[in-house]
């Protein structure tokens, strides 16, 4: 049954182009979030609202949903300002549609981690910053930003996780990624049990390699910090 | 720009959808959660060889896309000869049924992670007090630790009802006509991506907020021991 008849590299090219998609959508929900949480913690209502609507509506709907209306929206969309801006056309690829998507479902995730990490930071130490004559800007580079990230951590590692396999998605929309190679393969081959537990398991070495790394700057960020 | 006429010409389509979505919703969580309590069960027992493969089960399931369990099955399942040629062919060549199970199994991985976790998290005097009733193994899963692990379960498992439901958007690449298969037969027959899809999503937007209500009631019943003392 595990007769790949040579379409392995192929896949793995796939998998390449899926973990290129998963971190770029990671930076782009890492910025969005942390936009998302400072907006949550604002003294303006507006901010804190528009950042709650995100959130809600984000995570109210289906990912597949929100990159398809991307994806086909968003061409429509651009084409239409693009006429009337008689600009030349731009193609939305499936590559950007999906990071783009991507990166946008998981900003709202990442806003509910990253604000229930700086909520986390102790009061003294912010405190502390304070009577050290730090700015705001001060205190939030060097004393919040550092310490929230121990307690947004393994929120972080989750939120990557679940980003991780809903790349899984962008063969959807037509991106070759390692579901869509896996799918032309088993086609081709007749066999596409065989392909698809294959990039089950590539997705699972996805999984636990993140598990090592996410383990080991856990540990760099909780030095000083006592556990039985 | 917008063009709902189209959309409200074709809202019984939506419906149809929606009613096929809660179809597969609500029978892959019954389905998921009656697998899933003897998983966990398994997944707690002290003796390492009975843990070992409901772990593997969980972390297969809840490692791997939801996409590809459900390709594994509906595409997957006719690679094998031996399955094309018996009786249960007629459920693996059907989508609607595929879909069934990859989601029943698929939830039933991440409802075992849960009540795994819950069930661990008895507290070990409720454990000691039943036995010195004398109760029985099978009386003390049943009326001490097992209610009590639904209970803390209840608002871990309705995030996981919302996962279910917001995955279950995949059935409609297998042409099943789900909400999302219903967008997608709008877009194709007059070309509103936008609408088609957007529309979907409102009923989707919709269902979560019911089910957060519901689960909100829920949790109100189930944790009113911990309400504050009213007068």
């Amino acid at each position: 049954m595990f007769n790949l008849h040579g379409y392995f590299p192929m896949i793995l090219e796939g998998m390449l182009l899926t973990v290129e998609v998963a971190l770029l959508s990671l930076v782009i929900s890492v910025v969005l979030g942390m936009i998302g949480a400072l907006a949550k913690l604002s003294n303006y209502r507006l901010a804190r609202g528009a950042a709650t609507v995100y959130t809600t509506i984000i995570r109210g709907i289906p990912d597949l949903v929100l990159m398809t209306v991307v994806y086909f929206g968003g061409q429509m969309l651009v084409n239409d300002i693009g006429y009337a801006l008689e600009w030349e056309y731009i193609d939305i690829s499936p590559f950007v549609a999906g990071t783009l998507t991507i990166g946008f479902i998981f900003g709202a995730y990442m806003t509910e981690t990253f604000r229930g990490g700086i909520l986390a930071v102790s009061k003294e130490e912010i405190e502390a910053g304070y009577a050290f004559g730090m700015k705001r800007s001060q205190v939030f580079l060097r004393l919040t930003l550092p310490l929230m990230v121990r307690h947004a951590l393994p929120g972080f590692g989750n939120n990557w996780m679940v980003l991780a396999k809903t790349t899984a998605l962008v063969s959807v929309i037509g991106l070759q990624d390692m579901v869509f190679k896996a799918g032309m393969a088993g086609g081709a081959t007749r066999q596409p049990f065989t392909f698809y537990l294959v990039v089950a398991m590539l997705f699972l070495v996805i999984t636990g390699v993140s598990d090592l790394g996410l383990r080991w700057v856990n540990r760099r960020f909780s030095i000083g910090v006592r556990s039985a | 720009m917008m063009d709902y006429e189209v959309i409200f010409s074709n809202i019984p389509l939506y419906f149809e959808g929606l009613w096929v979505t809660i179809q597969l919703v609500l029978m892959a969580l019954v389905l998921g959660f009656f697998l899933a309590l003897p998983i966990a069960l398994l997944a707690t027992s002290k003796n390492i060889l009975l843990r070992v493969p409901p772990k593997s089960y969980i972390y297969f399931f809840r490692g791997t896309p939801l996409l590809v369990q459900m390709f594994m099955i509906y595409h997957g399942m006719g690679q094998f000869e031996a399955i094309r040629e018996s009786v249960i062919w007629i459920v693996f060549k059907e989508a609607y049924w595929c879909a069934l199970i990859a989601f029943a199994l698929n939830t039933a991985g991440y409802t075992a992670e849960i009540l795994r976790g819950t069930i661990e998290q008895t507290p070990f005097g409720e454990i000691e007090a039943a036995r010195a009733c004398g109760m029985s193994k099978t009386t003390l899963y049943r009326r001490i630790i097992l209610p009590g692990t639904f209970r803390r379960a209840l608002p871990a498992y309705g995030n996981e009802v919302i996962f279910m439901l917001h995955g279950s958007a995949v059935a409609g690449v297998i042409t099943i006509v789900d909400l999302f298969g219903a967008a997608k037969i709008v877009n194709s027959r007059y070309f509103v991506p936008f609408e088609s899809f957007i529309t979907a999503g409102f009923f989707y937007l919709c269902v979560t907020f019911i089910i957060v209500g519901l689960f909100k009631k829920l949790e109100f019943r189930w944790y009113a021991h911990l309400h504050p003392r009213t007068i």
